[in-house]
């Protein structure tokens, strides 16, 4: 069975709700939606203080190139456009909208009939992309139009569709593929329309085997796309990774898998294509898995964009009384969050809640040299060595050592026996290294 | 509920351990250990206690009241130096003797440099050489195996295997006349020979290092590397004339070698982190060890050879990087 070769880490799956079927969330009372959900410019709001939104209404224009239009969740008015917490830890500038009801916007069909038949050309399936506001939903949030334009001098060959959903815990992809795979199928024709390709590989991982059946069966009816069952190893979902065990190419240092002939999109990501395209739906609504060990009932819901994550765990029975930690996405790359009142946004795959006694890190002990964090590295760097260099603020050598390589996967963190902060130091020193590397570009 | 965490990604560790780590090559060395109990008997076990003993006492008194730090003797990474310690000298050499090399052991071999982790030499070879260096005589005066003894004293004691070939061989004796001499290979297979107390039984240092490797505690790449070395380079001796040099399995069974490849030369601290750079590593002792046994004037060289490709580790890392990802493009 294919896979990547290069490191990676197998830690307990833990889909603790992979049997449990996509519900959808009631409407909150309030629904707070940050202007950057998205990697690249924030959005710049298009509504005001008291204004009456519905569903699916445009509030937040993309400003520039690499950013996304953002929609309204719920129909409502705007109490207010000002700095609210989200999941970065930061207080991120949101609209704030009291729903009143959930009455959409006129031109969207809400209807679950399927509609295969795609008339758009690709100019025009790109232009719907970027104007519903599709991000990628692996927990990236790239822009999905940037992606599905092909940069002048290169040629997309084949379309990798990532249902790899490697991180432990997680289950909303799974779900997505069981529950939605024509829908999905037919998003995943568009974007190979938009691109020009005629071939298309969905990885999945090998612990999905009802996934892997189904859409085996299914893609007999869409001509180019196939199902390649991958043994699981984290992180295959990366990019890089997948691509490598996909069609065993290898992205330069630096480069985008465009220069590869290859362009990756999200199970996810096709479903929202979808729904802009064929359902003039923009995205405002996503599946996000609610776990953990001791969580009443682990769940998969279809929340609205804005809803605060306290809510989705009330719905998956209530906070357990000894939670330690609330993470916003999974266990590996996954963010601690710093209240449940941060809303759920575009890039949330799921809310993961750790018991106290899982909560805090190993005790730091010396180092032992035991190499383990440099055979678990799926980049072939030497993570021992760059947070030691990071540390030191020895840029130029964190730079040589190829710091920048680094896919922030964690996986020499999670193996380290020694509970040593590297992937901390090494974020850090990234950040440095960037400054440095902008600074003289700029001279 | 209380206040919630936070903290960076990853959320979820490995339960490996550096106590866990060090106790497993611990369990992997009983074998050795046993083999070496039945034929060196009570003085093994003195032996051995001796050195574990001393060597964690070394380390506490140096933690705790010369570098005011946390204490952490029990980590299992002193007890490793204390028995390979042991396993790296003769059974009876006196205890009191035992307790120095100890202390140069863990205090010069290891604390000297911060302690676990940062000490560039192995620690139980830096005892064993100082040792060597100080009591020469005792520590080449091998106690001749016998099936379990309770004496402390008036062992016979003789030479070992590669001590006899090289001195024969310096008194102009041909290899014929000296196969008699020494031990039979499934002898030397089973540790039924003179040498250090640790050293002796081949199959019994195998077995724990295949433990080591079950447990992903070693990889094959050093010991490999190291015997492979040793074999192909005094195989082509004996090729070329097996009238003065030694069949190459005999240099492989014999002496430290087996104790060196699977314990000494793989100490994590010590060796090199890339594949790449402990298969250097492992040639480098092969070949220094080959060159001391047959050109030098120990008879054995595995504990010198260690050490010297141990100063050499800081370079290797320099020099030696991992593939990384995206370096070889091969698309198609």
């Amino acid at each position: 069975m294919k896979t990547f070769k290069l490191g990676g880490v197998h830690p307990p799956e833990n889909k603790l709700s992979e049997k449990a079927p996509i519900e959808v969330l009631p409407l909150p009372s309030v629904v707070s939606i940050p202007l950057s959900q998205h990697l690249g410019a924030p959005a710049s709001p298009v509504v005001a203080k008291g204004d009456k939104v519905k569903a699916g209404q445009l509030i937040a224009k993309g400003a520039g190139f690499i950013s996304a239009n953002i929609h309204s969740s719920a129909s409502g008015t705007v109490a207010k456009i000002d700095d609210m917490p989200d999941s970065s830890g930061y207080r991120k500038k949101s609209i704030v909208i009291n729903v009143e009801g959930d009455e959409w916007e006129e031109g969207i069909d809400l209807g679950s009939e399927l509609i295969r038949e795609c008339s758009l050309n690709p100019q025009e399936i790109t232009a719907k992309v970027n104007e519903k506001g599709i991000v990628g939903m692996g927990g990236a949030t790239f822009p999905s139009h940037v992606k599905l334009m092909v940069p002048p001098g290169k040629k997309a060959e084949v379309l990798i569709i990532n249902g790899v959903e490697c991180e432990p815990y997680l289950t909303s992809d799974h779900r997505l593929m069981l529950e939605k795979a024509d829908e999905m199928l037919v998003g995943i024709t568009i974007q190979m329309k938009a691109l020009g390709v005629s071939k298309a590989i969905i990885g999945i991982e090998n612990n999905k085997p009802d996934a892997i059946a189904h859409l085996k069966n299914k893609v007999k009816d869409y001509p180019g796309i196939s199902v390649e069952a991958l043994k699981v190893k984290y992180p295959q979902g990366g990019e890089k990774q997948l691509i490598k065990a996909l069609i065993n190419r290898e992205v330069p240092s630096g480069k985008l898998p465009i220069e590869v002939g290859a362009v990756v999109h999200n199970v996810g990501t096709a479903f929202a294509v979808y729904e802009a395209v064929q359902k003039n739906k923009p995205l405002v609504e996503r599946v996000v898995t609610v776990t953990g060990k001791n969580l009443k009932k682990p769940s998969n819901f279809l929340a609205r964009i804005g809803t605060p994550v306290s809510a989705l765990i009330e719905a998956a029975g209530g906070l357990p009384t000894d939670t330690g930690k609330v993470v916003n996405g999974g266990p590996m790359m996954g963010k601690a969050i710093t209240s449940l009142e941060v809303p759920v946004t575009k890039g949330t795959s799921g809310i993961l809640i750790f018991p106290e006694r899982e909560a805090a890190r190993k005790p730091v002990q010396n180092c032992i040299r035991c190499a383990r964090c440099l055979n678990v590295c799926p980049m072939g760097l030497e993570p021992y060595l760059l947070s030691v260099l990071a540390d030191r603020k020895r840029l130029e050598d964190c730079e040589a050592e190829r710091i920048m390589d680094c896919i922030e996967c964690g996986s020499c963190l999670y193996i380290c026996p020694s509970g040593r902060p590297l992937l901390d130091q090494i974020r850090v020193g990234k950040a440095e290294v960037g400054n440095m590397i902008r600074k003289r570009s700029q001279h | 509920m209380s206040l919630l965490t936070v903290s960076g990604s990853p959320h979820v560790h490995d339960s490996q351990s550096v106590s866990k780590i060090m106790y497993g090559v611990v369990y992997s060395l009983i074998p050795a250990m046993l083999v070496s109990f039945y034929f060196f008997g009570l003085a093994a076990i003195l032996l051995t206690l001796t050195a574990v003993i001393s060597c964690m006492a070394v380390e506490y008194v140096i933690q705790k009241y010369l570098m005011k730090g946390p204490v952490t003797v029990f980590d299992g990474s002193a007890i490793i130096t204390g028995i390979l310690l042991a396993f790296n000298v003769p059974a009876n050499l006196p205890l009191w003797m035992v307790v120095i090399g100890s202390a140069v052991a863990i205090g010069m071999g290891k604390m000297t440099f911060g302690g676990l982790g940062k000490n560039p030499f192995n620690p139980a070879l830096v005892g064993r050489v100082f040792l060597m260096i100080s009591f020469p005589v005792h520590m080449t005066n091998y106690p001749k195996p016998t099936a379990f003894s309770t004496q402390l004293t008036d062992i016979v004691t003789g030479p070992t295997p590669l001590a006899i070939m090289k001195e024969s061989l310096q008194k102009g004796e041909s290899v014929a006349e000296i196969i008699p001499q020494i031990p039979q290979y499934a002898q030397l297979f089973l540790g039924h020979m003179g040498g250090s107390m640790g050293e002796i039984s081949a199959i019994a240092i195998l077995l724990g290092g295949l433990f080591m490797a079950y447990k992903k505690l070693i990889t094959w790449h050093i010991p490999v590397a190291y015997l492979g070395t040793v074999l192909a380079f005094t195989g082509i001796f004996w090729l070329i004339d097996p009238g003065y040099h030694f069949n190459p399995l005999y240099h492989l069974l014999s002496g430290g070698l087996m104790l060196g490849a699977v314990y000494m030369a793989t100490d994590m601290v010590t060796s090199p982190m890339s594949p790449l750079g402990m298969l250097i590593f492992g040639i480098g002792c092969g070949v220094l060890t080959v060159v001391i046994r047959m050109f030098g004037a120990y008879p054995e060289g595995v504990a010198f050879s260690i050490l010297i490709m141990n100063a050499f580790v800081p370079l290797i890392n320099r020099g030696i990087k991992p593939k990384r990802f995206g370096e070889e493009v091969k698309n198609g």
